[in-house]
């Protein structure tokens, strides 16, 4: 194995090129020192209990109402404590978890194939390239049953088979049979139990909920979380609530990427303002970019759409053996004159490659000129996904019958009939495994504040599994939160703030002063522009292949076009009204600080490991190669102050129940 | 292609709404119906003019947060949302009016974004079944028979979207209600607050100002989801069931 290896001289000196320091090393001190089968129920055990007549004192703020948040208020609403439930949608039912399609992960064995809580536990920390955290991946895979018990009792209507009982399917290379779903609408159904939980709890009158609200700020006073400033979007009131913790679950940041598989309003605000006021943000540069999205088709285009990974099982992958052929009818480039690249390359896997390699593959024959489609720039961004084969190998209506609704889809958005022409498919961003780091609890580094579901770092490592989402957020928000924060209740009410309490005030000003700031910028450019500039910067250097040299001048790049935002961005209308641009203009502003923190987060980490690919480290067919004696750790960095370098706290990997292997997938 | 484009504005709820003509020019046929929006809102941001206020998020149409009255139809010319919709499904010179929802049970609350937010009073006054966290029996201890199931899921397909009321002369909710009704009355575990599920969400229905079904199935005609009429079917047999129980 040979490796171009990063100068790691450097790193062991100190750090790279001045762009950051370094702090203590963090550590995850709440999980019990017992084997790591024992250790959840070691811990509910340890938490303090509340006495339910006490639980009505006692409040909870929570962000987010897709699936980490939405079960984590029903749970807590139904134990008794008093939540305050807020999202930025028109109803909770509209978060983005309700996009999600494939399906969800549990060590149900139902298939008697050797499944078990110990080889789903496994699957997940390979599948993220040994970057995550024992102990939390443990505990994910044990609680999985139970979310599938509590989601068919809720009447979420899973895929069954003819006797009744529910059907799995093999999803994400993995060898059994673990997930469930309900057509390509899994994390549709899933939602819609979890906000009819919360909805319950609302007419209850446990939860309370706050829609078109986007939360600005936490309120931290006297070293705890105790409330957030919101804004209503409706009337553009700026409010402030008051509770005895705070849960995050407001979703990923792959919208940093202007283009990516989220909807339009999923931003960082939430948990970038938090990490402002003193939480760890925990390996931000870990973003997963999926294969099979449809591609670009022009300038104005405002976001990708997923097409399930499944469509590899039967379609092939190719791109046009000569660059003058890119822009003929693919129907008419005969055999000889194409390049099933991923066959050619990976003969045994060939097209069914990890997700990670699809990807960076179908990046490379583009940058060679090959790629297929309309120009977009100077670039055709896609490859072909062909099914001529599977068509006349299988049959129009046994083809329809797989995957007849995907072919509806692309053809709704693009077109043109995959029956007739080869589908055009290219990466997207999709999930971003970095998050705010918490520890065993779930808390953050701020006391009284939690985060839940993608929006925090905790469990897929440096990639996720496919359908293994659905179900760290439904585990954080249904099972682990309720358990752990009860702990941290118990030792509440907690004494009451007053609406003007100096860290009150400052918080409320801060978040004021930036929207007067915003709109009397009145500059000449639309937020839109320069969110699809930072996109344009992230992907190219921050996206499937990153090197020293590209991130260097990524964060120039970056520095100078938030400099030009704060001083010639044009935001029309006022405050005190439904203001669209406004909301995006403060999304955009935070994108703009997290996208260099993601870049200097790149940069430290010399070594390639899942959706992370340094090109400096890589093994000689390509693949990510990780450097375990350096950087088996989860960086979690520390906001400095304005204009300060960010502090990078290490917490050490260690592996007692799993053995560290590099990757393979010969 | 140039097309005209005749669209809703006001400024607030309280506002008096109006009518405005734009003009949008070299719009492509591959773009999205609200992409072609934006475009005409970078225009507008660039000539000092406030952008249009209009709701989406997902813009896949699986959220439901976006819905446009297109030329007098619910999400427009093609059985699919706002989102989905693709200017093919448009012809050079056309002219396209644009209105937000109309309801009374959706005040308007600018341009085109409406408050849709009775449909979560009526999940909250039944639209669910009462298990709490941890309460739940192992899932394989209850089969479901698979055409109750493949049922019961195509009609938890409803995204929630409203285009079934704003297409209705009577701005009735009735196929939202009956696909809700129809979704957990397919399941054993939905049996025990079946009927009160029925007659709670109806009386909430009448409360929020939804009009009454007549039968016309302009509903079924806009839902980007396909959900059928059938399902106001089946809320009206539950009801004739659960008043039998109360008498
Ligand atoms: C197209 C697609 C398909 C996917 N398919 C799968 C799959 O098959 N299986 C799988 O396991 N995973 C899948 N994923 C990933 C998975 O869906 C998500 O990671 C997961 O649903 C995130 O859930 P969440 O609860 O953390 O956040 P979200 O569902 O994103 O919810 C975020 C919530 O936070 C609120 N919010 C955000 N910011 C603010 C703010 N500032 N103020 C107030 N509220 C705020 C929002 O309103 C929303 O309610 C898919 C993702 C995508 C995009
Ligand atoms: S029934 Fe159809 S039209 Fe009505 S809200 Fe549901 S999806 Fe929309
Ligand atoms: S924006 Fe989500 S359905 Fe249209």
């Amino acid at each position: 194995m040979t490796t171009t290896t990063p100068e790691t001289t450097e790193i062991a000196t100190g750090p790279i090129h001045g762009l950051y320091t370094e702090g203590d090393p963090v550590a995850d001190t709440k999980a019990p020192d017992v084997p790591i089968a024992k250790m959840w129920d070691q811990r509910k055990f340890d938490a303090k209990l509340v006495n339910p007549s006490n639980r009505r004192k006692l409040s909870v703020i929570i962000v987010g109402t897709g699936l980490a948040g939405a079960s984590a208020a029903a749970t807590l609403g139904e134990a008794g404590y008093h939540v305050k439930s807020f999202c930025y949608q028109d109803s909770p039912r509209r978060a983005h978890s309700i996009a999600a399609q494939g399906g969800i992960n549990a060590a149900k064995n139902y298939n008697d194939d050797g499944d078990s809580v110990y080889r789903l536990f496994y699957d997940t920390v390979k599948g993220g390239d040994y970057r995550s955290r024992e102990t939390n991946v443990y505990r994910l895979a044990e609680e999985s049953a139970n979310i599938i018990d509590q989601c068919v009792a809720q009447g979420v209507p899973f895929a069954r088979e003819y006797g009744g009982l529910l059907d799995n399917r093999s999803f994400g290379g993995v060898q059994v049979a673990r997930t469930f779903y309900a057509a390509g609408q899994t994390g549709q159904q899933l939602l819609i139990g979890a906000y009819q939980a919360m909805e319950r709890q609302v007419g209850a009158g446990t939860v309370e909920q706050f829609t078109r609200h986007e939360m600005l700020e936490v309120i931290v006073v006297e070293g705890r979380a105790r409330g957030i400033i919101a804004r209503d979007m409706v009337t553009g009131e700026i409010e402030t609530h008051l509770a005895d913790a705070v849960v995050l679950a407001s979703g990923g940041y792959g919208n940093v990427f202007y283009l990516s598989t989220n909807a339009m309003g999923c931003n960082t605000t939430a948990i970038w303002r938090a990490h402002r006021k003193g939480a760890y943000f925990g390996n931000p540069c870990y973003t997963q970019i999926h294969p099979t999205c449809i591609p670009v088709a022009g300038d104005y285009q405002s976001k990708l759409t997923l097409m399930s990974e499944s469509l590899r099982n039967d379609g092939r992958i190719w791109v046009p053996k000569r660059r003058e052929d890119c822009d003929k009818d693919p129907r008419e480039i005969p055999e000889e004159d194409r390049d099933y690249y991923l066959e050619r390359i990976y003969p045994s896997f060939g097209n069914l490659v990890p997700r990670d390699i699809a990807s960076r593959q179908a990046k490379y024959v583009c940058d060679e000129g090959r790629g297929v489609g309309p120009l977009v720039g100077d670039f055709r961004r896609g490859v072909y996904l062909d099914f001529s084969e599977a068509l006349s190998r299988m049959s129009k209506e046994a083809v329809a019958e797989k995957y007849g609704n995907l072919f509806d889809m692309y053809q709704r958005i693009t077109g043109e009939s995959p029956y007739e022409v080869p589908m055009r498919i290219y990466p997207a961003v999709h999930y971003t495994m970095g998050g705010l780091w918490v520890d065993y609890d779930l808390e953050t580094t701020i006391p009284g504040l939690y985060a839940a579901g993608e929006a925090n770092f905790s469990d897929h490592g440096a990639n996720r599994l496919g359908a293994s989402s659905l179900m760290q957020c439904l585990a954080d928000g249904y099972f682990v939160l309720p358990n752990t924060i009860r702990d941290y209740l118990a030792n509440g009410p907690f004494p009451k703030v007053s609406e003007d309490a100096p860290e009150v005030v400052e918080a409320r000003a801060a978040v004021e002063d930036r929207i007067t700031r915003l709109l009397n910028v009145q500059g000449e450019r639309s937020v839109d522009s320069f969110h699809k500039e930072l996109g344009q910067i992230m992907w190219e250097y921050c996206g499937m292949e990153r090197t020293e040299e590209g991130l260097l001048k990524a964060i120039d790049l970056i520095r100078a076009l938030r400099e030009e935002y704060w001083r010639n961005v044009r935001v029309l209308g006022s405050a005190d009204t439904l203001n669209q641009s406004l909301e995006k203009a403060g999304r955009v502003a935070d994108f703009l600080e997290l996208g260099e923190l993601m870049c200097i987060d790149a940069l430290h980490r010399r070594e390639s490991c899942g959706g992370h690919f340094r090109a400096e480290s890589q093994t000689e067919d390509g693949e990510a190669l990780r450097h375990d004696d350096e950087f088996a750790y989860v960086a979690a960095w520390e906001f400095a102050g304005e204009g300060a370098k960010p502090v990078l706290h290490k917490e050490d990997l260690v592996y007692k129940a799993i053995e560290l292997k590099q990757r393979s997938y010969k | 292609m140039n097309l005209t484009l005749k669209i809703w504005r006001q400024a607030g709820p309280k506002a008096k709404g109006e009518m405005v003509t734009y003009q949008v020019t070299d719009i492509s046929p591959d773009m999205s119906f609200l992409e072609m929006l934006d475009v005409l809102n970078e225009d507008l941001n660039a000539k000092g003019e406030e952008p249009i206020a209009f709701d989406s998020d997902c813009r896949e149409g699986i959220c439901g947060m976006c819905g446009l009255m297109i030329s007098g139809k619910a999400h427009g010319p093609e059985v699919t949302t706002t989102c989905q919709l693709h200017m093919r499904s448009f012809h050079d010179g056309d002219e396209i009016t644009i209105e937000p929802w109309r309801a009374d049970a959706f005040p308007v609350i600018k341009d085109l974004v409406v408050d849709r937010s009775a449909f979560d009073r009526l999940i909250q006054a039944g639209g669910f079944i009462s298990v709490n966290t941890g309460a739940a029996p192992e899932a394989h201890s209850v089969p479901v028979p698979k055409p109750r199931a493949d049922r019961a899921f195509d009609a938890a397909k409803c995204i929630g979207c409203g285009a079934c009321v704003a297409a209705c002369p009577n701005a009735s909710a009735m196929l939202f209600l009956g696909a809700k009704v129809t979704h957990l009355g397919e399941f054993p575990q939905g049996q025990p607050e079946r009927s009160a599920r029925v007659v709670k969400m109806l009386t909430q229905h009448d409360l929020e100002g939804f009009g009454g079904c007549t039968n016309i199935g302009e509903c079924t005609n806009a839902c980007p989801k396909e959900i059928q009429q059938d399902v106001i079917n089946q809320l009206n047999i539950d009801l004739r069931h659960a008043l039998q129980q109360m008498t």
